[in-house]
C-alpha cells in the first residue's frame, strides 16, 4: 500500500524523481525550485538514491548535462523556474530536437523585469514552442503522480516532458500526498532505452549541420533533412496524446487516482458556464464554482492537464454545451491575450461552438487569486456577454488600471 | 525498395561522402602545374606541404600529387602554402587544366 505523507510540492517532485530511480541530476538553484534539487542532493548524499548529482554553474549547463546523460542512456532529471528556465531556452530546443526523454519540473514563477520571485506561468508558457510536452499540476498529489507518468510518456514518445506547477502556491505548501511504493513505480516504468545506442563500433556524429535540401549519405540513403526532422518531432507530439492517455489509464489502474483524461472536470455535467485554466488557478476555480452555484449560476470547471500536445478534440467535447466560457490564466501574450485563451479559441474554430468567451488574466507575479474574486469576475463577464460587442474580451483580475 | 532514414534525430556516420559531394561548394578550383611541383620535378616523395595543410584531407601524396575534386571545397590553402607556386586557383567552369 502507498503511504500518505504531508509534504510540500517540491518534496513531492523530489520524491517522484527518487522513485523513478533517476540516474543523473544536474541543477542550479533558483527560487522557488531550489528545494526540489536540494532534497535530491540529500537523497544522493545519503545513498538513498544511487545517482550522479552534477553541480553546474548555470541552468544552461544543467540542461546540457541532462542532454549528454540522456543521449548515452541515463534517465536524467532537472528542475528550474523563471529566469533559470529562460536561460535554458536554447538547450530546451536541443533536448527536443535530439528527441531525448528528459523530465524537468518547472516550478512556475513570474519573469522580470521587474524582478518577482512569486508565481505566475509566464515562464513555462514562454517555452511553449520548444517541442517539450507540457503537463500542469493542480495539487501536490498530482505533482508526484505526474512526474512518474512523465518518464513513461517521455521514454515512449522520445520527447522531453516539462512538469509545471505553481511556485509557492504548491511548491512550498504542505498537503497530504499518497506516495506510491517503489515496486509499483518499478513495474510502471520500463528501463530507459535510448533511441540510438552509441558505441565505438558504430560511430555517429549527432546533430550534424543540415542543409535545406535532402542529402544522400555514404550508404546511398536519402537522409531526412532539417525540415523532415522538424516534421518527425511534430508528428511525435501529435501522437503523444495517445501515449499520455494510455500512461494515465495505466497509472489510474495502479493507484486508483484518476488520470484517464488530458482534462479534468468539476461540476461540468449540467454546467452552462465553463471555467477553464491550468494548474492551481483552475483548482481555485472549483471553489468559485461552488459559490456561483449557491448564487444559482450553473457553472463548472474543465481543467487543462496537458497543454502540449494541446487536447483539441477533448476541449471541443468538454466545452460543447457551454453557453459561456471563461479562460483563467496566469500569463499574457503581450499585444494579444492569454496564450491558453488563444489555443482554446483556435480549438473551437470551425465547430458549432460559438459561445461568448472571456479571458481573465490573473495572479501575475504572485498576486493573490481568491475564489470570491473569480466568482465576482465571472458574474461581471456574464453580465457583459449579453452585449454583442463584449462577447470576447480580456479582463485583468484585481489589477489597478 | 528505397532505403529509409529511420533516425528520429539527425545523425551521420564517419565515412567519405556522408555529407554529400562537398566539392559542389567550390567556387575556385586548384590546378597543379606538375612541371613545377617538387615531387614530380625530383621524381621522389618530397615536400607534400599541400597534403599537410589541406583541411579536407583530399590530397593524395604520390607522383604526381592528386586532388580528389569530389570533396575539394576550393579553399586555396594548398596554393597559398606551395613553396614552388605550382598550384593556381582557377574559377570553376574554366576548362584550362
Amino acid at each position: 500500500m502507498s503511504k500518505t505523507i504531508i509534504m510540500t510540492g517540491n518534496t513531492a517532485a523530489a520524491t517522484a524523481a527518487r522513485l523513478c530511480r533517476v540516474q543523473v541530476i544536474a541543477a542550479y538553484p533558483i527560487t522557488p525550485q531550489t528545494s526540489v534539487t536540494e532534497t535530491l542532493s540529500q537523497y544522493v548524499e545519503s545513498g538513498e538514491l544511487p545517482a550522479q548529482y552534477v553541480r553546474v554553474e548555470s541552468e544552461h549547463s544543467a540542461m546540457t548535462v541532462c542532454i549528454s546523460a540522456s543521449t548515452v542512456g541515463a534517465r536524467a532529471f532537472t528542475s528550474t523556474s523563471s529566469h533559470g528556465l529562460l536561460y535554458m531556452h536554447e538547450q530546451l530546443h536541443w533536448a527536443a530536437g535530439s528527441r531525448l526523454p528528459i523530465v524537468m519540473c518547472c516550478v512556475n514563477r513570474g519573469v522580470g523585469a521587474p524582478w518577482s520571485i512569486f508565481n505566475d506561468q509566464q515562464d513555462s508558457i514562454a517555452q511553449r514552442d520548444t517541442g517539450w510536452i507540457q503537463l500542469y499540476c493542480r495539487n501536490n498529489q498530482e505533482i508526484i503522480d505526474t512526474v512518474i507518468q512523465a518518464y513513461r510518456i517521455a521514454e515512449e514518445v522520445y520527447a522531453p516532458v516539462m512538469v509545471c506547477y505553481d511556485g509557492f502556491v504548491l511548491s512550498h505548501t504542505m498537503m497530504p500526498v499518497a506516495v506510491p511504493q517503489a515496486d509499483m513505480v518499478d513495474s510502471y516504468l520500463s528501463p530507459y532505452r535510448p533511441h540510438t545506442i552509441l558505441s565505438p563500433d558504430n560511430v555517429r556524429n549527432i546533430n550534424p549541420v543540415m542543409f535545406a535540401v535532402l542529402r544522400k549519405n555514404s550508404a546511398g540513403v536519402l537522409c531526412d533533412g532539417y525540415m523532415e526532422m522538424r516534421y518527425k518531432l511534430q508528428e511525435a507530439l501529435e501522437k503523444a496524446r495517445e501515449v499520455i492517455v494510455e500512461a494515465g489509464r495505466k497509472y489510474s489502474e495502479l493507484t486508483g487516482r484518476d488520470y484517464r483524461e488530458m482534462l479534468w472536470s468539476y461540476q461540468d455535467k449540467d454546467a452552462e458556464i465553463i471555467l477553464t485554466g491550468m494548474g492551481s488557478i483552475a483548482s481555485e476555480a472549483t471553489v468559485a464554482v461552488d459559490m456561483l452555484r449557491e448564487a444559482g449560476i450553473k457553472a463548472g470547471v474543465v481543467g487543462i492537464r496537458v497543454y502540449r500536445p494541446f487536447p483539441r478534440a477533448e476541449v471541443q467535447k468538454a466545452l460543447g454545451k457551454a453557453k459561456a466560457i471563461i479562460v483563467l490564466e496566469k500569463d499574457i501574450s503581450y499585444g494579444y491575450e492569454g496564450a491558453l485563451c488563444s489555443d482554446i479559441k483556435a480549438a473551437l474554430y470551425g465547430t458549432a461552438i460559438n459561445a461568448p468567451l472571456h479571458n481573465i488574466v490573473a495572479g501575475l507575479g504572485g498576486r493573490d487569486v481568491k475564489a470570491s474574486e473569480i466568482c465576482e469576475a465571472v458574474k461581471k463577464s456574464l453580465a457583459e456577454m449579453k452585449g454583442q460587442e463584449s462577447r470576447f474580451k480580456t479582463h485583468w483580475l484585481n489589477c489597478r488600471q | 525498395m528505397e532505403k529509409k532514414d529511420e533516425n528520429i534525430s539527425a545523425m551521420s556516420t564517419v565515412a567519405v561522402g556522408e555529407a554529400g559531394r562537398t566539392g559542389d561548394w567550390r567556387d575556385l578550383k586548384p590546378v597543379i602545374n606538375h612541371s613545377k611541383c617538387i615531387p614530380t620535378v625530383k621524381n621522389k616523395a618530397a615536400c607534400y606541404l599541400c597534403w599537410l595543410y589541406c583541411p579536407e584531407g583530399v590530397i593524395k601524396t604520390g607522383i604526381p600529387v592528386e586532388i580528389d575534386m569530389d570533396y575539394c571545397k576550393g579553399c586555396g590553402i594548398c596554393a597559398e602554402e606551395c613553396p614552388a607556386k605550382a598550384i593556381s586557383m582557377v574559377p570553376e567552369g574554366d576548362n584550362d587544366e
